[in-house]
């Protein structure tokens, strides 16, 4: 496996203080590696947005990261604690190191500006000494990169679609050329047409200039289709984290399990499916033990005292994956 | 269920509801020069929709965002006047009406909408929304014990059970799944023959969709209602309904039984639909690639096909006729309106 460029560790991510305080993100753990898209999978509430604020430091109040670090991995240097850089590193480690796509990004292009305006912006913000000229051909370049006519440069954002505005965004966050590209659910409101051009495209531009890509959304296939690794968030915690095919082809936690047939398929026989029973937990009134048992199928006396911990399972030792799951016990806790 | 097992021996297809030539443009504001010119200009949200709802079957209308659907919807509730054609209910055409006479459409054609949230209102129970349905379409009996039954009643069919628990919540007290059953069951309050759901689960989570589209099946084959299921996930037409339309643009593209449409797509605009949605199963190598192109302007649509400018079988006619449906012997009720199919078609 390639080299990892960011390590979370031990994330724990509240809103409020003391006794109000809701636990967002739970002790999480989780690598992502040069050049791979990893994929972040679970239900609306699950967690996936704080977590990407929270790794990023754009928690807005009263958000407040409780422990835990992230360490980046930078070419050649010591790896740098996220968590713990002062103003002037965030600022270069913004953008320069990291791009974020947040969900419904499309609708915050300043109106009144021109989408080149915008963009020669950000490139002058980073680069003030970059002259005007090199400052729209790079502009240029960006949009092209993303499959933007130039001619498109001049428009106003409610001059164009949602699919295109959206596309300015991405090509906005590659602006930089950043190591690490955080999307929240980008292409969400998009149609699937839509969707899965500007999904193609990412991919590829990864491959060509070699950054590595959270993608969140709680669109499973899409996930399985697009994405190298899948992590799968549930009330807080990872649960289940593999290979995209091995995730889809042999999932280990029930949640997992459940979510992929949450999908009507498109081939195939036609077969009845029935999603999962009950609600996405609260996380005010989380339950004991593993969260997930009121609505687990294969629920135990023990998973509803014992929180199940995330590691390779002893039945699947030696694989890359793991699993919080009291049906696949942790063994080896060493990865 | 005696009901269901009837509809299945006699393989119910009465038709309830019945759109031929709908239509509905919405008029813009001119701007500068346009005000000198004569005429309106407008949105054409729908054009010339032909439209079956039929007893005891799903049939689901599917499209991009802004192709017209929900317009159709809110033109089948007559929330909206159509701009042109006909609509008939029970065989008897409907004509555009307000106060008692609207009622009296509204108890027989109900509509459940996309946002479980915003269509409950926050100040009042479970038990206010219903017996409000129940009372304005006359049907809260005659004591309070008529009316308690009727909402136990209504409960337990959307399996909200046991029925005390839910009665005085507060939509916020409930999950977002068991909001979309409240609304279905205040639509069923209505006693209605037709059932339009718009989108009724691409607000709630992934997991608990299954539950609520499981259960309007279950209520089409007890109660008989005709059904029209709203959605841009054309797997879970497939999976839903048993007939399936697809709408680009403001027309209906393609339509006939769900199995046929999406297995064997015919229009290029369906096939484009197909090939986008996600699928695990894809192999790579299949993964095509479906142009940069994006739906027209409903202002000023392209003349003939709308789908012409990012049709990749373009012929000269489809720049300048519109086609008309043409049927199809590969599937029950199958056609496509593209001029590929037309008769004597050079190919
Ligand atoms: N400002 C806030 N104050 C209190 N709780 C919050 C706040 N923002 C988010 N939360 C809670 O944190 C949990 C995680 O929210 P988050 O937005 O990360 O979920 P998500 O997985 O991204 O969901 P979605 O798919 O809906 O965006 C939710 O229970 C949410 O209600
Ligand atoms: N009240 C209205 N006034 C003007 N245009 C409208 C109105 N309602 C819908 N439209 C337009 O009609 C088209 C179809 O909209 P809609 O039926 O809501 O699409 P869908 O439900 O498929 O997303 C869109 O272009 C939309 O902007
Ligand atoms: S730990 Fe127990 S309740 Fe949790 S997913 Fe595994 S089997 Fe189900
Ligand atoms: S009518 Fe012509 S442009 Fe339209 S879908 Fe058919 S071939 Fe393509
Ligand atoms: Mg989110
Ligand atoms: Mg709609």
């Amino acid at each position: 496996m390639s080299d990892a460029v960011l390590e979370i560790r031990g994330l724990n991510v509240d809103y409020g203080l003391g006794a109000d305080a809701v636990h967002a993100v739970r002790d999480v753990n989780l690598t992502l590696h040069r050049g791979e898209v990893l994929g972040l999978a679970g239900e609306s509430g699950s967690g996936k947005s704080t977590l990407a604020y929270g790794m990023t430091r754009l928690l807005p109040p009263p958000g407040v990261v409780a422990s835990g670090e992230v360490l980046y991995h930078r070419d050649g240097g010591d790896p740098v604690d996220v968590l713990r850089m002062d103003h002037a590193q965030l600022r270069a480690f913004r953008w320069a190191e990291t791009a974020i796509v947040f969900q419904g990004a499309m609708n915050s292009l300043n109106p009144v500006h021109r989408v080149s305006t915008q963009l020669t912006d950000v490139i002058k913000a980073h680069d003030p000494r970059s002259t005007t000229a090199s400052r729209l051909a790079r502009a240029r370049e960006l949009l092209a990169l993303v499959g933007i006519a130039p001619d498109r440069l001049d428009s106003y954002p409610h001059q164009l679609s949602g699919g295109m505005r959206q596309r300015v965004m991405i090509g906005m966050a590659l602006a930089l050329e950043p190591r690490v590209v955080i999307m929240d659910e980008p292409t969400t409101a998009l149609d699937v047409v839509v969707q899965r051009q500007i999904l193609r495209q990412l991919v590829d531009l990864r491959e060509r200039l070699g950054f590595s890509v959270v993608f969140i959304t709680h669109d499973l296939s899409l996930l399985v289709e697009f994405s190298d690794r899948i992590a799968i968030m549930y009330g807080g915690r990872i649960v289940e984290e593999a290979a995209a095919a091995d995730l889809y082809r042999d999932p280990l936690h029930p949640y997992s399990d459940g979510l992929l047939h949450s999908f009507p398929a498109l081939r195939g026989p036609r077969r009845e499916l029935t999603g999962i029973p009950g609600a996405p937990p609260d996380l005010r009134s989380m339950p004991s033990g593993c969260s997930f048992h009121p609505r687990c199928p294969r629920a135990m006396e023990r998973c509803g005292v014992e929180v199940p911990v995330l590691g390779v399972p002893g039945d699947r030792r030696g694989s890359d994956r793991t699993v919080a799951c009291w049906l696949h016990p942790v063994q080896d806790n060493r990865f | 269920m005696t009901h269901s097992t009837a509809a299945a021996a006699s393989g119910t297809t009465e038709v309830v509801l019945e759109a031929s030539g709908l239509t509905k443009h919405f008029p813009i504001r001119k701007r500068g020069r346009e005000l000198l010119s004569r005429g309106t200009r407008g949105v054409h949200a729908v054009d010339d929709v032909d439209l079956v709802l039929r007893r005891g079957r799903v049939t689901a209308l599917v499209g991009e965002s802004g192709s017209g659907k929900s317009t159709v919807a809110r033109l089948l509730a007559q929330l909206h006047p159509q701009t042109s054609g006909t609509l008939r209910l029970g065989g008897e055409e409907v004509v555009v009406k307000r106060g008692r006479a609207f009622r009296a459409y509204s108890k027989r054609v109900q509509m459940i909408f996309q946002d479980p949230f915003a269509s409950l209102n926050p100040v009042h129970t479970v038990r206010y929304h219903l017996t409000r349905a129940l009372k304005i379409h006359g049907r809260a009996g005659k004591t309070a014990q008529d009316l308690e039954q009727a909402l136990t009643d209504l409960l337990t069919r959307v399996q909200l059970s046991p029925p005390e628990r839910y009665l005085d919540k507060f939509p916020h007290e409930l999950s977002g799944g068991q909001r979309q059953r409240v609304a279905i069951a205040r639509a069923l309050g209505a006693d209605p023959e037709v059932l339009l759901a718009d989108e009724p689960v691409s607000m709630l989570d992934v997991s608990i969709r299954l539950g609520v589209l499981n259960l309007l099946r279950d209520l089409k084959d007890r109660l008989l209602l005709a059904i029209l299921y709203i959605t841009h996930d054309i797997a879970s037409a497939r999976y839903f309904a048993d007939e399936t339309f697809v709408m680009y643009a403001g027309r209906v593209v393609e339509g006939g039984d769900s199995e046929t449409v999406t297995q064997h797509p015919a229009h290029p605009y369906t096939q484009l639909l197909i090939d986008s949605a996600p699928d695990p199963d894809r192999p790579a190598a299949e993964d095509k690639d479906g142009g940069s192109g994006e739906p027209p302007s409903l202002i000023d649509p392209p003349r003939g096909c709308r789908f012409n400018p990012r049709c990749p079988f373009a012929m000269d006619i489809c720049r300048t006729e519109v086609p008309p449906p043409f049927p199809l012997d590969d599937g029950p009720g199958h056609f496509a309106a593209c001029w590929l199919y037309g008769e004597g078609a050079a190919g």
